[in-house]
């Protein structure tokens, strides 16, 4: 089959490739790009672990054909952390034991990140509902609300 | 994977790929895109057209017009759909929501599609390139449909817009069933005119018809609504899964139809 061009921003670097025409973005950034950061769980868009932000918006990059993201900025965890300085998300994580096996971490930072971006002092409630889409079978849940909760904590801390 | 994907500019040249064999059209990826990795090898060439039309939401006077590759994301928070919004968010979690749309969800088996039952609900249209087609027609006869939808359109109702879904996982979780209901009250406050519309109940969305005529001309009480929630259960067949077998959901819902009407 005729490989496809993509093309776009990961993590602020540009990526072209060539891929096979209806490769998800996932295996495009795991298999081509060398991102493992997204995690392939479920590839049924029930799990939330390979979530990645697309322009903004949180996306499953399982069900997200690469070819349909040309000219995107996608962001994804391993582009958090600045000069070996984790990004208060992590440090979070890390700090509350948020996480154990890992497996849904990635995608748990990506669902919190975009939580964070729009909404800078999320109340507990919100943080439920921007993680209810990606599932842990570790923690249950209770020390990863409360590391998004206190990485929030910390930025206003920063920024004020 | 073997799959191609190809992009047109036009819906209408979208429409003639979509022609071939093998071919299905690709919306926000959650039903398609699912059904490839999960190893479905009738695919091997997914369509999607980018025609900006298909993104748009227009709101006048009274007549909504949704594009069929609207997400749900864009439903919930568009200012002029505020009391669609509970349903649009019942849809999946917030990455879902960024991608599954209102097209793709009239094709969602169940246990999924709650949007498309709050459609039903709206007596909406389902637009294809060359005229349209009323919800209950086009959800009768979907698996045979090879038209790309366009937009779903319907007239908003003043208020009497009622959705509520059951699930077993808070906040996000596949429905049990889903309910909506438009309602219009006499001013005496009889019900003058009702549609309700069931998800979970069958293969795809249902009318509840039993249920609507039982309420005409009663009002919104517990006694009022009893011949409603007597009737609830007339015609469904609901699904079995891993989420609820069809007894309990036909047990179940003349609690939650009673809830939604009561509410």
């Amino acid at each position: 089959m005729a490989k496809v061009p993509v093309q776009f921003t990961l993590n602020g670097a540009e990526k072209a490739e060539f891929i096979d025409s209806g490769t998800t973005l996932l295996n495009a950034l795991r298999d081509k790009i060398g991102d493992t950061s997204p995690k392939g769980g479920c590839h049924q868009g029930t799990c939330g672990a390979c979530s990645v932000i697309i322009d903004g918006e949180l996306r499953l990059s399982c069900l997200t054909l690469a070819e349909t993201c040309n000219g995107a900025a996608i962001t994804t965890t391993s582009g958090l952390s600045e000069g070996g300085v984790l990004h208060p998300l992590q440090r979070a994580f890390l700090d509350a034991f948020a996480t154990q096996c890992g497996f849904c971490t990635s995608g748990m930072i990506m669902a919190a990140k975009v939580l964070l971006d729009h909404t800078p002092n999320p109340s507990r409630d919100e943080v439920v509902e921007a993680l209810s889409g990606n599932i842990c079978r570790c923690t249950g849940y209770e020390p990863i609300i409360q590391a998004v909760l206190t990485a929030a904590r910390s930025n206003s801390q920063n920024a004020a | 994977m073997a799959l191609a994907l190809q992009t047109f500019s036009t819906v209408k040249d979208a429409n003639a790929a979509l022609k071939a064999a093998g071919t299905r059209y690709l919306g926000g990826g959650t039903l398609v895109v699912r059904a490839a990795n999960e190893g479905d090898v009738s695919v091997s060439s997914l369509i999607r057209s980018t025609e900006p039309a298909l993104s748009a939401i227009t709101v006048s006077g009274g007549k909504v017009r949704i594009g069929a590759s609207v997400t749900m994301a864009a439903i919930a928070r568009h200012p002029d759909l505020a009391s669609l919004a509970h349903a649009a968010r019942a849809v999946g979690g917030p990455a879902i929501r960024n991608m599954a749309t209102v097209g793709g969800n009239l094709f969602a088996p169940a246990p999924y599609g709650d949007f498309t039952v709050a459609l039903l609900a709206l007596d909406a249209t389902v637009n294809i390139d060359d005229g349209e087609l009323p919800i209950e027609t086009f959800l009768a006869k979907r698996e045979s449909n090879h038209a790309i939808i366009t937009a779903v359109g319907f007239t908003f109702p003043a208020d009497g817009f009622r959705f509520l879904k059951v699930s077993r996982i808070k906040p996000k979780g596949v429905s049990v069933l889903s309910i909506a209901a438009v309602l219009e009250q006499a001013p005496d406050g009889t019900v003058s005119s009702a549609r309700i519309a069931l998800g979970c109940m069958a293969d795809r969305p249902m009318r509840a018809t039993a249920a609507e005529k039982a309420l005409l001309g009663r009002t919104l009480t517990s006694d009022g609504i009893a011949p409603t929630l007597a009737a609830a259960g007339d015609g469904t067949s609901p699904v079995t899964d891993p989420i609820a077998s069809a007894w309990y959901r036909n047990e179940v819902l003349p609690v939650h139809l009673g809830r939604l009407l009561l509410g």
